[in-house]
């Protein structure tokens, strides 16, 4: 079963839900999808080696054949090839790899190369699996690192996924062909309304979900208010805790540290379970 | 003209709030929310729309099904795993490349525009902002930044602004490299966490790849001031000037429960800071706007 921990806002403890979440359930893998900037690895204590770099196939032009006729600077859709007089450029970090312009090339002149644009990398700890992707800095392009990513994805045990920020591309690879979806909400009204992003994009997938209201007692009762009115059930209400905040801070995971959040996650667990089903 | 973008990687660390106190500080600059993706500024700005246009990203993928004869050529062919097994097209995996539609031999496929978002051009309190909403599911944010970007500036130059504030996106990706190319300066706003000082250093790291100066602000730093200290010195041996360093503060939140603005609680240990902040920013910016903060 697969389970994506995701938000519209960042900041609203996604990471904290998916790391104790996975480490409270033990047998379970937790890939990290937020490969912009994937932070998981942080609360665990093991070395990642690399499992496969992810690359685009990006065009290299054999100027011996080429016509300079344009077509493929033409068919581009992403502006990553001009062509003027008798020089083509290829702007590489534009490209997607959709291999169009090679199709479409008349003259057989275009083939392709990869470029590394990240990395998988994986480690375990226990029973507990992480693999996560990283984007190399500089690159622009997040959604085939998290496709690569999810390859590794082993269905027959318990994932948790940890989606980026935001409701755009990569938040949409990462909860693609996702099972339940936990969004992190905190409750004021920037939480609400990335809230309601959110949901609008879930509903688009058909995916269920429902809510965790992380920090309930700051803020006011909009969350909750919202998730009633709407149907929404409300998985989990954490408390703001200094005492999560200065773990967090210094990379411990809380339920490593204290029994009453053991349990809270736990609770969590089991309510998904239950829901999901 | 000068553009500065705040960002900070890592979300949550308080990008918008800090940009909303700097609009209102500042009240003669143009505002640009470039988190597009999921837009929070105008919740503080309450902007009025003066004018609306209609955003085009890419194009999408769709199929006359009488006319395909299933050869399969479009699935073979895409590489964003947008046609599934039955020849389904996924419009939310499509990235418009149009590579499906080229192959197709019985032109069953063909590329249509689509209809992604909305740009607008608003009036605040605090002078003009330009901003937009992209549709749940939506792609092209990268593009979408650029928009709200040249409109920014567009309006920056017809009003006599001497700056835009650009609120920008959480990552390192597309939207962000979007939204710091060609800015004066980057602001990166971070936490005294791990993960805020991890993603800290890959934000600075694409400030540094496309030749952007940057500066750094430390919020929230007494959670862990062991961690603000360890921030601060890594800052300091990159070369990278701290020009804020402010304190966790319950005003901030209660402010916007309240709907208020964090201008209207003077007491605020974080206004404090946040003022002397934007004073180091204007000076590293080189903008003289004589003594705003009396």
């Amino acid at each position: 079963m697969i389970v994506s921990v995701a938000s519209g806002k960042g900041g609203t403890g996604k990471t904290t839900v998916a790391t104790n979440l996975a480490l409270v359930v033990g047998d379970a893998q937790l890939v990290d999808c937020d490969v912009e900037e994937p932070n998981c690895h942080i609360f665990f204590d093991v070395p990642l080696r690399k499992v496969a770099d992810v690359c685009v196939q990006v065009p290299v032009v054999d100027l011996g054949r080429c016509s300079f006729c344009g077509r493929c600077a033409e068919f581009c859709q992403y502006n990553a090839i001009a062509v003027f007089g008798e020089k083509v450029m290829i702007f590489e970090e534009l490209c997607h790899g959709c291999g169009g312009c090679k199709l479409v090339c008349p003259d057989k002149a275009i083939h392709e190369k990869p470029r590394r644009i990240g990395v998988v990398e994986r480690g375990a700890d226990d029973g507990l699996e992480l693999v996560q992707g990283r984007l190399d800095v500089g690159e622009p392009i997040a959604s085939p690192i998290i496709r690569e990513t999810k390859r590794f994805i082993d269905r027959n045990r318990f994932v948790v996924v940890d989606a980026p920020p935001g409701a755009g591309c990569p938040a949409i690879a990462a909860i693609r062909d996702t099972d339940y979806c936990v969004l992190v909400a905190e409750p004021t009204p920037l939480g609400l309304h990335d809230l309601k992003l959110f949901v609008e994009l879930l509903r688009v997938f058909s995916t269920p979900f429902g809510v965790v209201i992380n920090r309930c007692d700051i803020g006011s009762d909009v969350i909750e208010a919202y998730c009633h009115e709407n149907g929404i059930p409300v998985l989990s209400r954490l408390p703001h805790d200094r005492e999560v905040m200065e773990l967090y801070s210094r990379g411990v995971p809380i339920s490593k540290k204290s029994s009453a959040w053991r349990k809270k996650f736990l609770e969590l667990y089991e309510n998904v379970l239950g829901v999901a089903r | 003209m000068r553009q500065l973008a705040i960002v900070s990687g890592k979300g949550g660390t308080g990008k918008t709030s800090i940009a909303a106190v700097f609009a209102e500080l500042s009240k003669r600059s143009v505002l640009a929310d470039c988190d597009v993706d999921a837009p929070n500024l105008h919740i503080f700005l309450h902007p009025v729309v003066i004018s609306r246009e209609t955003f085009k990203g890419l194009k999408v993928a769709t199929k006359d099904e009488d006319k395909c004869v299933k050869c399969g050529l479009c699935a073979q062919n895409c590489r964003f795993d947008a046609i599934n097994k039955d020849f389904e097209i996924d419009p939310l995996a499509c990235e418009g490349c149009g590579v499906c539609s080229y192959v197709c031999p019985e032109k069953a496929v063909t590329m249509v525009d689509r209809d992604s978002g909305e740009v607008f051009i608003s009036k605040t309190r605090f002078g003009l902002m330009a901003h937009a909403r992209l549709d749940p599911g939506e792609e092209t944010t990268g593009k979408l930044v650029t928009v709200v970007r040249n409109n920014a500036k567009k309006i920056a130059e017809e009003n006599d602004a001497d700056l835009v504030i650009i609120d920008g996106p959480p990552g390192i990706g597309c939207p962000v490299i979007a939204t710091i190319g060609g800015t004066d300066l980057v602001l990166a706003v971070t936490e005294p966490t791990l993960t805020g000082l991890h993603d800290l250093t890959r934000v600075l790291g694409v400030a540094d790849h496309f030749g952007v100066p940057s500066v750094v602000c430390i919020n929230k730093a007494d959670i862990n001031p062991t961690m603000t200290e360890r921030i601060s010195k890594y800052c300091e041996e990159n070369g990278k000037p701290v020009v804020g360093v402010i304190p966790y503060d319950k005003t901030v939140v209660k402010a916007l429960v309240e709907g208020k603005s964090l201008l209207s609680y003077p007491k605020s240990p974080a206004l404090r800071e946040i003022r002397g902040m934007w004073i180091r920013v204007l000076d590293v910016l080189g903008l003289n706007r004589g003594s705003p903060i009396a």
